[in-house]
């Protein structure tokens, strides 16, 4: 997933850097099936790695010139760019270091085959509003997407 | 063998984050910079999920979810707006994007 | 050594569990290579028989010539394919040239994974089986998009955007008509429902009826949005605007030739196979049999010449459809002679009549031998389910030879307009019958 995700960050070619990206997605989802999430596992192949990246490789293919690819690939900026990931990083090493007594160690058994039945109850019950929220957001996302890429209003 | 914790998860999610945060600022093309955006948020699952499964529960899932449907909403409205930028500068250097630029 | 025999043989000792199930990795591979070469034979067959039965509706021959009524002709296609030269064109992407073929040939394999040829014959039981095949199945779009956009040349680009946009509009009615069958596995006795393949078959097998018969006609007009949206899917006839040669030139895969080609070829007729079992597990009983419930009264024979196993049910019905394997065998075998008389007379035919006649006994010999008891049961699960697949190939090729080719915005009007909102009303009155099924009729 690490080797993807350098992948993605450092190809010139775009369509590579997505095919890196679809790669990551799928250890992701793999990571996920380890964490006993399958059906998290099942959506992110569903929608991520199946839908999200095929518009990405719509937009990849109607929107690059080769022009792009014997330009220079890194920002302006990139020295303040690495600094500030340097600092974020140092950030994180902190943090994990110092609190590593406040995460919990051993995992408790899940039994996985009641897993889809419990997101399901829960997506329905108690995360009733979050969920037409999202779908009155996907609404607004679709209209958006649509005016957005129109030619003519 | 290396018993796994929830720490190895989280090194893991914040290696990705780092990942993306480096694209983000660091490349000039529009798309690897929405793609990074993406890693983030992929990054920001793993530890969502992570921490589901150590404490139990399966609300980390669900949030899960909720974001995986968010970056599908936000990365069709992104590349929508990077279509219109390109209809008008021919261009998808970020540097370009500079119209407020006094 | 002897504890590696012990490993292989404590599988066999466990009744109702697949290999995956069971966490046994001998037993995985051994059915995956079966799985896998099963769908070689299968889809070699499907070339075969497609050209016949295309050629038989046209009022024509087909290939005659290169084996007894051209059986041998996937085999020489095949070798044909390999021998040929390999070509990239020029200035297109290697790397991604070469990996498209590898998506698409992966994603329509890895779906074979969780089909379920019988309750313990599959290669393991996922309890997020159907949400797997979906989502495996959409990742053979990416494969398309990087293989038109690796040729470099228009004709490609343009179908690989088309196909994919037609594969992804119509996932999305898959998804509903999907949905509404997986509602219908809730209605048994727990109230839960499952989306395990084997879980939905057992589910029908407990409610004692076909999905496709279930709160009659909402069962059959959720059957017949995925059966168009699968061809749609596959990028098939009547929706195969993409790849038809008279339009775009074979589209996505114009510049694919000898081996890549027939990775692509390969992968087709394996997506086809996919979304066929997905078709019959939800909707037609997977490896039930027809009529699952009835078993007929008990008749003399049926005790005379009993299954093996002596928990199973013996009525007149099972023991009819039980010899259904048996008689399939024979049939073919039967017409296999039939064909050895009719050859023509010449000494230029004498190896193909011997090669026909030959073959016809292999099939008589399998099908008695699956007259046999033991061999029988087993073998049941596996006929029924390959039976019905069958049967949707044979329509597959049907509307290959019938239907007029839809246009690429009528075909999308289809998917969006017409499909969409009929399977999101299924979905709705699906739920509101079974939930009035379950509180008012409780």
């Amino acid at each position: 997933m690490l080797i993807g995700g350098v992948l993605v960050i450092t190809r010139k070619n775009a369509v590579h850097s997505a095919l890196a990206l679809i790669v990551t997605l799928l250890a992701q989802a793999a990571i996920y099936l380890m964490l006993y999430a399958p059906f998290v596992a099942g959506v992110q192949i569903i929608l991520y790695a199946g839908g999200i990246m095929v518009l990405f490789l719509f937009v990849i293919m109607l929107v690059s010139i080769e022009r792009t690819e014997k330009e220079r690939q890194f920002n302006k900026q990139w020295l303040v760019g690495i600094v500030a990931a340097g600092a974020l990083g140092g950030l994180f090493i902190t943090v994990y270091s110092k609190g590593q007594s406040i995460f919990p160690d051993r995992a408790l058994p899940i039994a996985e085959a009641q897993n889809t039945q419990v997101v399901g109850t829960m997506l329905y019950g108690q995360y009733m509003f979050a969920f037409e929220i999202a779908s009155l957001l996907l609404l607004v996302a679709i209209i958006g997407a649509v005016v957005m890429a129109k030619k003519r209003i | 063998m290396l018993h796994i914790t929830t720490l190895h998860y989280l090194v893991l999610g914040a290696a990705l984050f780092l990942l993306g945060v480096i694209g983000v600022l660091t490349r000039r093309n529009v798309v690897i910079v929405l793609m990074s955006i993406e890693l983030i948020l992929n990054a920001v699952n793993l530890n969502l999920v992570a921490f589901s499964r150590f404490w139990g529960g399966v609300h980390g899932q669900v949030f899960a979810i909720f974001v995986i449907t968010d970056a599908a909403a936000e990365a069709a409205v992104g590349l929508g707006i990077l279509i219109a930028f390109f209809r008008n500068k021919e261009t998808i250097n970020i540097d370009e994007v500079n119209l407020l630029k006094w | 050594m002897g504890q590696i025999i012990q490993y292989i043989q404590s599988y066999l000792r466990t009744k109702d569990l697949t290999p995956g199930a069971a966490g046994n990795v001998f037993w995985a591979l051994v059915y995956i290579m079966l799985v896998f070469a099963g769908l070689s034979v299968a889809v070699i067959a499907m070339n075969w028989l497609e050209r016949k039965i295309l050629a038989h509706m046209q009022v024509r021959l087909g290939p005659m010539r290169v084996g007894p009524h051209g059986l041998l002709q996937p085999i020489a296609d095949a070798l044909k394919l390999l021998l040929k030269e390999d070509i990239i064109p020029a200035e297109a992407d290697a790397l991604v040239f070469w990996v498209a073929p590898f998506i698409v040939v992966l994603a329509a394999f890895t779906v074979f994974v969780v089909v379920p040829f019988g309750p313990t014959h599959a290669i393991t039981d996922m309890n997020i089986g159907i949400l797997f095949m979906l989502g495996v199945s959409s990742l053979s779009v990416l494969g398309i998009v990087t293989a038109g956009w690796a040729s470099n040349s228009h004709y490609p680009l343009i179908g690989a955007l088309r196909s994919s946009a037609q594969m992804v509009s119509y996932e999305v009615a898959m998804g509903l008509a999907v949905v509404s069958a997986i509602l219908m596995t809730s209605l048994n006795a727990e109230g839960t429902g499952t989306l395990s393949m084997i879980g939905i078959v057992q589910a029908q097998q407990a409610q004692a009826e076909w999905f496709i018969f279930k709160f009659f006609p909402l069962g059959l007009v959720a059957f017949a949005i995925f059966a168009i949206a699968m061809v749609a899917e596959t990028n098939r006839a009547p929706f195969d605007l993409p790849e038809a040669e008279s339009e775009l030139t074979a589209g996505f895969h114009t510049e694919y030739s000898g081996f890549r080609w027939s990775l692509f070829f390969l992968a087709e007729y394996s997506a086809m196979i996919a979304v066929s079992s997905i078709a019959v597990t939800l909707w037609l009983g997977g490896w039930l049999r027809p009529f699952p419930a009835l078993h007929g009264p008990s008749i003399t024979i049926a005790h005379v010449w009993p299954p093996a196993d002596p928990t199973a049910p013996t009525g007149a019905l099972d023991f009819v459809l039980a010899l259904f394997p048996g008689l399939t065998f024979l049939f073919l075998a039967g017409m296999c002679f039939y064909s050895t008389v009719r050859m023509p007379k010449h000494p230029f035919f004498r190896i193909q009549t011997i090669g026909l006649a030959g073959f016809g006994a292999a099939l008589a010999l399998i099908g008695l031998i699956l007259f046999w008891p033991p061999v029988r049961d087993r073998v049941g699960d596996i006929y029924w389910f390959s039976a019905k697949v069958a049967a949707f190939m044979y329509l597959y090729i049907w509307y290959r030879g019938t239907f007029p080719r839809y246009r690429f915005d009528q075909l999308m009007k289809v998917g969006w307009k017409i499909l969409l909102p009929i399977g999101l009303g299924v979905l709705i009155l699906t739920a509101t019958v079974a939930l009035l099924q379950t509180i008012w009729h409780l």
